[in-house]
């Protein structure tokens, strides 16, 4: 049971006879906060909120014949079996016409008849199924990704068409002069044909090559893109200008394979940096859908982002804080551990400051609202995320490195070749020099570093690491430093029952069932620590704010929490300073006592080791306060921790980190690690993360598994050597071409021949780093 | 050998028909998603389109395979 689907639903789905959900299930699911708040009656509200034509008016469209058509985000997809389940599930709803969802892009778009049913009937479903469903209102950013992204796949498809037809045409064209049987005039109409069909690979496909180059050399940098753009465009004119000329060579099919190839590993790249994180529903993770407003002392249920300064609001027990405020009546306790990593809740009573995203536990509370909006604190740290990530150091890439060199030293080579011929025999002198451009080519040099990368990402994606940047690859083989977030990132984020010791004469499995009946009814995080063990349900219980709970099972009266709570006669001391414990009492005397903690990660331990042995210093930023984080570092021997520090203080050590000369990978899940994950030179964020920590994040950890890291580190490591072979070779296969072309003794087909085999070498040894680790995977997944 | 002179045009021509078809279906949203499609053909979700008498009894490995996996 890994998805939020399966959990709840893997015994619908076996009755409904859709079984076949658990062969098309990928393995690699991080479990999801869903399903634990989708039961609340105020989902329900909301939900029918959607029915409001005024609200629908934003998102749904009539599609004639009374039919209505909506498009929906919908979270906690992970894999083709959610996509699956949710087609055939919402589509065998009565009043349902079509439903299809989007793999990619998470979007279903639902068309219903509207008398026969309701979209918030519909949303339930969705709910039910353990997805949750937002309509989808695309903002700039998103539709700026989706122009970006149809734009590549035209210029992708051009190139490709284009392509082919010019390599047909080329064999015949080499078949044609090897044999010395092809007639001019067909030789010449061909020519003409290749450049008809290279044209648009030149001019529109190639498009992204030439910006990008512009913009280098007005920052008076040289990057591969330069080179790229020279030959692309060089060998291109040359070539028209022999074919309307009559005379000498044409490179149309290097020119249209070379863009080809580039594009590619252009769009995977592009594919995956989509995938991680869509902008456009990163805001709804985090705030409420619609609020109770009190106007008087009526309630209503209004959209969150209609809320204003001085609203009165009521917000629930289990809900989440929709706007920051004051607490104007009420005692709860709230739960900040998403903005503060402090992983128990913080007890709030009137006149204390709450914080928009944050989660009501226990009582209903009342606040006046202060900041909304662009104002609020969340926004605060979103801002600080933009500010960050545009400050972030560049990575200089070994490619581009290289590539500065390599083109001043080919273009100055060029020059002195041109001028040199342009004195002993001009006739050839413009032959010759572009023969020396087109052979020193930067094909296997620019394929050196994509096609490694392009072969370590694939793998990685498989064994459960998403790369979504091009520079993850280079930073992780450099880096020294390892920083983790703690609540969430090193431990599960989430209170289990570590301990039970018992002090009377009742064993701890009699204790933890008493324990579990009285927290059943509670939504405290100590209570969901119990929720396993429940067998049944106490009566009268009573919720005694920040001291515990009382309550009868089976007739005896117990009380659970703290022990001048529980046993107030004579409240027994801690068994142990550290911790925090529990203590079960009834009403004579103590019976025993519950420690519980954050787990850690059963992996972490291990996966220190490993990136300790590989030389990483690993540091802890957390931004709790209490005594857990000395602890969960002594446990798995981290020595530099830095406790109780807020989200700019976060950025603030990893940039003092950096000054001092470490190369510092950044790991972190909460909202109170965004900045510092996107301001880090390199960022990975865990599966269970927010969308907007994901989307900030260079890399994901999909598999939500620590050990990973080291693995990943490995990959890089080995990726870094297979491109400095790559880069090795195509500089000594130009080294002996170059002295040849200059001095004239390449034929054009040779050039070509020697190109592509240059090529295929660095393609070939690029592809080890697929080959290579495979059986090891095989073996992991196995044994998961 | 002149036939080629009719034949090449008329690859270019169909060239440009295929770019044009591709062009219409990348604006028509067919390239939206490039994942799911992948894992579509592999659903066994066709078992009522398949006629009654060359449909294989199921019904035993099925119930088999439903107790499996929930465990």
């Amino acid at each position: 049971m890994c998805c939020p689907g399966c959990q709840a639903v893997a015994q619908a789905i076996v009755d409904g006879g859709l079984d076949n959900f658990y062969r098309h299930r990928d393995s690699q699911n991080a479990d999801s906060e869903l399903i634990r708040t989708n039961s609340s009656t105020r989902r329900k509200q909301e939900l029918e909120f959607y029915d409001n034509p005024d609200i629908q008016a934003s998102f749904v469209h009539d599609a004639g014949e009374g039919q209505r058509e909506a498009l929906l985000v919908i979270e906690g997809i992970t894999c083709a079996a959610c996509v699956w389940l949710l087609e055939k599930h919402l589509g065998a709803q009565p009043g349902v016409s079509t439903v299809n969802v989007n793999m990619t892009t998470h979007r279903a778009r639902i068309r219903w008849r509207n008398e026969e049913t309701r979209l918030s009937k519909l949303l339930a479903e969705i709910d039910r199924l353990g997805y949750q469903g937002h309509p989808y209102q695309p903002n700039r950013e998103e539709q700026m990704l989706e122009r970006e992204r149809k734009q590549a796949v035209r210029r992708l498809g051009v190139a490709g068409v284009c392509m082919a037809q010019t390599m047909m045409l080329a064999a015949a064209l080499y078949a044609g002069e090897l044999s010395l049987s092809m007639d001019a005039h067909i030789v010449t109409l061909m020519n003409w044909a290749s450049m008809v069909l290279a044209t648009p690979v030149a001019l529109y496909s190639s498009i992204p090559f030439y910006k990008a180059a512009w913009r280098d050399l007005q920052t008076r940098s040289l990057s591969m893109d330069v080179p790229v753009s020279l030959a692309i465009l060089l060998a291109y004119l040359a070539s028209a200008w022999s074919t309307i000329s009559g005379s000498g060579d044409v490179y149309f099919e290097s020119v249209t394979m070379f863009a080809f190839f580039l594009l590619v590993g252009r769009f995977l790249e592009m594919s995956a940096r989509h995938r991680t994180g869509r902008a456009g529903n990163a805001l709804l993770d985090l705030l409420p859908t619609s609020a109770i407003r009190l106007d008087g002392d009526r309630e209503v249920l209004v959209p969150a982002t209609q809320l204003r300064r001085g609203d009165r609001v009521l917000i629930k027990s289990g809900h989440t804080i929709p706007a920051d405020g004051l607490v104007i009546e009420g005692h709860s306790s709230v739960d900040e551990s998403a903005l503060t990593g402090e992983y128990l809740p913080q007890s709030r009573s009137p006149g204390d400051q709450v914080i928009g995203g944050t989660l009501n536990i226990e009582h209903p509370l009342q606040i006046e609202v202060t900041e909304t909006g662009s104002e609020s604190r969340l926004s605060a740290i979103v801002r600080m995320l933009d500010r960050a990530q545009a400050e972030k150091p560049t990575v200089a890439r070994i490619a581009d490195q290289v590539a500065s060199r390599f083109v001043a030293a080919t273009l100055l080579t060029a020059a002195a070749v041109a001028l040199f011929w342009y004195f002993h025999d001009p006739d050839r002198a413009f032959w010759i020099t572009l023969s020396v451009l087109v052979v020193t080519c930067p094909c296997a040099l620019s394929l050196a570093t994509p096609t490694a990368l392009t072969a370590a990402t694939g793998t990685l994606r498989q064994r459960g690491m998403l790369i979504s940047r091009g520079h993850v690859l280079e930073s992780f083989a450099s880096a020294t430093h390892i920083v983790f977030d703690k609540t969430g990132t090193l431990t599960e984020g989430n209170l289990n029952i570590e301990e039970v010791r018992s002090i009377s004469t009742l064993d701890s499995q009699s204790l933890l069932s008493i324990a579990a009946a009285l927290e059943s009814r509670s939504e405290h995080p100590i209570a969901r620590a119990f929720r396993t063990h429940m067998a049944g349900a106490a009566s009268d219980v009573q919720v005694h704010m920040g001291q515990g709970l009382s309550g009868r099972v089976d007739d005896t009266f117990y009380r659970i929490g703290r022990p001048e709570f529980a046993f107030p006669e004579a409240p027994p001391p801690q068994p142990e300073q550290k911790g925090l414990w529990l203590l079960l009492a009834d009403s004579e005397r103590p019976l025993g006592w519950f420690r519980l903690d954050d787990q850690i990660r059963s992996e972490a331990a291990q996966a220190l080791q490993e990136l300790q042995s590989l030389g990483l210093t690993p540091v802890m930023l957390t931004g709790d306060a209490s005594d857990a984080a000395q602890k969960v570092a002594s446990t798995l021997g981290i020595k530099q921790v830095f406790s109780g520090v807020s989200p700019e203080q976060k950025l603030e050590h990893l940039n003092r980190l950096s000054q001092q000369g470490a190369q510092i990978i950044m790991v972190g899940d909460g909202i109170n690690d965004i900045p510092a994950l996107a301001g880090a030179r390199t960022s990975v964020a865990m599966a269970s993360a927010t969308d907007l920590a994901k989307t900030s994040a260079d890399a994901v950890l999909i598999a939500n598994d620590l050990l990973r890291l080291a693995d990943s580190v490995r990959m890089a490591r080995k990726t870094r050597t297979i491109i400095r072979e790559n880069l090795s070779w195509a500089l000594v296969y130009n080294l002996l071409a170059l002295p040849a072309a200059a001095a004239g003794l390449v034929a054009p087909y040779w050039a070509a021949i020697g190109m592509s085999f240059s090529s295929l070498v660095v393609v070939g040894n690029a592809m080890r780093l697929s080959r290579r680790n495979r059986p090891a995977a095989q073996s992991q997944e196995s044994t998961e | 050998m002149d036939i080629v002179i009719l034949l090449i045009p008329i690859a270019i021509i169909l060239a440009g028909l295929a770019i044009w078809a591709f062009f219409w279906s990348v604006n028509n949203g067919q390239f939206d998603d490039l994942e799911s499609p992948a894992h579509r053909i592999l659903y066994d979700d066709d078992e009522d389109l398949i006629p009654e008498d060359a449909r294989l009894d199921s019904a035993k490995d099925k119930t088999d395979r439903s107790d499996q996996e929930k465990n």
